[in-house]
């Protein structure tokens, strides 16, 4: 029979400790849809979505209803649009993002991701064309979300396009100033991207996967800090324990979700994200977490370890609770999206360059940082180089979504709402590095042995 | 299909029959029942079988709303494999 403890356990943690399942995402390729003329491929892209999302909403709300555990969102991933378009008769990528957008308006998601170009090692017609249309695509759509990866570990970092990134983040800030340079919150550059991940704004539909698939991601930072708050003392041996028995409950979720919407859906399953994805509520932050280890603040001497431990072992406690892991599994530091990053970004705690040590030990990078709007974008490239530098060396993801919100300096503060929470504007380090990002070319493939 | 219900809220006269009443009416069984008082607080866990259930899950779960409005207590309805599968390997 049952045990009734178990079935407190469960409810106490979507009622009071917001565990939830962050998002079903349903992974479509558009490979299929490419033609010569452009309004024909918009016309397919549109088509497919709505016919293969068209019951995505109403399943999750369903699940959600019959196992009582909140789902989030639900969003899509396509195939990267630089590849679907570069045969198209036309130069405006713009097109197609509003193809996107209005295909997942017609559906009821509130994001479509893979406005995105894959350009590690360089660039073809189609990757140029995309990088370009995205400050207009970003600007004039709500839901569409675009990431470039501009290196892997097995090519080395394209230095070219992650000065072009630079330039097209400013852009991006600069078409949406009248609303905080939103446009930025929907671009994310990689280094290491993985193909399957259901997380936005990076997500997108990779080239090795099937024609439509169910990825899931979960959430719970408020069950792991519930979990060590009843802890009172205890080694780390003990934390590690704790956390992973957690991340097994949390993910054990995930996986019976991703199962239940992909037999409803009659979509295969693909992938359960073991991510601890935190949101602006309160009791759902990783910040938190961190502090509960008995760190004053995050961002003090010690965060990287204690997120070195967190992150380990929510991988550990996950992978045995679910039959296939992927995505970006890790514990994310989105500064604007958790309260508790919030709290130490103002209290000077945390600065970005413990931000970026940070993400040497857990996924993905540097998140929802917003920085003064006169950065200049050869600083920006330059953020985004040793964040690339860090995933290329260490062979993980590693991401920078920044955004520098024009007119605003240091110390004030942008409100987002919703998930997107709100960003207190960070210090960037003033001297500059232009002449480095000028350079251009490629940083070469890093050596795989002698590592130290 | 089995199902959880679970009541959780100050304890009173009535809560068991005013449920058990809407499960006779929709044709659910019960196959067990555990309650206790944890602080204070009156929790009742309740294992049904839905499989003659003679309206949609959605109903049912939201006629046990109705009646946990009325007695002032919290009642959810949820699927049973969420509890097996966080809690059993």
């Amino acid at each position: 029979m049952f045990n009734i403890n178990d079935i407190l356990e469960t409810i106490n943690m979507i009622s009071q400790d917001n565990l939830d399942i962050r998002t079903i995402t349903m992974g479509i390729s558009l490979r299929d849809c490419a033609s010569e003329d452009y309004k024909v491929t918009c016309r397919k892209i549109y088509d497919k979505i709505s016919k293969l999302a068209q019951n995505l909403v109403k399943t999750g709300e369903d699940i959600e209803r019959d196992f009582g555990i909140p789902i989030i969102n639900k969003r899509i991933s396509v195939t990267p649009i630089a590849i679907i378009a570069e045969g198209c008769n036309t130069d405006d990528y713009a097109v197609f993002a509003h193809a996107m957008e209005k295909a997942a308006e017609n559906v009821g998601v509130n994001f479509i991701g893979g406005f995105s170009a894959l350009v590690h090692k360089g660039y073809t017609r189609g990757d140029k064309l995309l990088i370009k249309a995205i400050p207009e695509a970003l600007s004039t759509t709500n839901r569409v979300c675009s990431s470039v990866n501009v290196a892997t570990t097995k090519s080395g970092i394209n230095m070219d396009a992650v000065k072009e990134m630079g330039e097209i983040i400013k852009e991006c800030a600069e078409r949406t100033r009248d609303r905080d340079a939103v446009a930025c919150s929907k671009l994310v550059v990689f280094a290491n991207v993985p193909e399957d991940n259901p997380f936005m704004a990076g997500a997108f539909h990779g080239v090795g996967e099937p024609e439509c698939v169910i990825n899931v991601g979960v959430s719970g930072p408020g069950v792991v800090a519930a979990a060590l708050k009843n802890l009172n003392g205890g080694d780390f041996g003990t934390i590690a324990e704790t956390i992973k028995k957690t991340a097994f409950k949390i993910t054990r979720m995930g996986q019976l979700v991703a199962q239940e919407a992909s037999s409803r859906l009659n979509v295969p399953f693909g992938i359960v994200d073991l991510s601890l994805a935190p949101t602006p509520a309160v009791g759902d932050s990783v910040a938190r977490i961190l502090e509960l280890m008995g760190l004053e603040r995050c961002g003090a001497h010690g965060t990287t370890a204690a997120l070195a431990l967190l992150n380990d072992a929510v991988k550990k406690g996950g992978v045995m609770a679910s039959s296939y892991v992927g995505g970006l599994s890790g514990a994310f530091i989105p500064v604007s999206e958790d309260a508790g990053m919030i709290e130490a970004a103002m209290s000077g705690a945390l600065t970005i360059e413990k931000l970026e040590a940070m993400t040497c030990v857990c996924s993905v990078g540097l998140d929802m940082i917003a920085i003064p709007g006169d950065t200049p974008a050869s600083t920006i490239s330059a953020i985004i180089a040793d964040e690339a530098a860090i995933g290329v060396i260490n062979s993980k993801t590693t991401a920078v979504r920044i955004i520098p919100v024009p007119g605003k300096k240091e110390g004030d503060v942008v409100e987002y709402g919703g998930l997107f929470g709100k960003a207190p504007i960070m210090r960037v380090n003033p001297f500059g590095s232009e002449e480095f990002i000028a350079r251009g070319g490629r940083i070469p493939a890093p050596l795989q042995s002698l590592k130290n | 299909m089995k199902a959880v219900i679970t009541v959780v809220g100050c304890d009173k006269i009535g809560i068991i029959a005013s449920i058990t009443a809407v499960l006779a009416k929709t044709q659910v069984n019960i196959l067990d029942i555990s309650q206790t008082i944890m602080q204070n607080i009156f929790t009742m866990v309740m294992l049904v079988d839905l499989s003659k259930l003679n309206c949609d899950f959605a109903h049912l779960g939201e006629l046990l709303q109705e009646v946990g409005k009325e007695l002032g207590v919290d009642i959810r309805l949820q699927r049973e494999e969420i509890f097996t599968s966080m809690h059993r390997i």
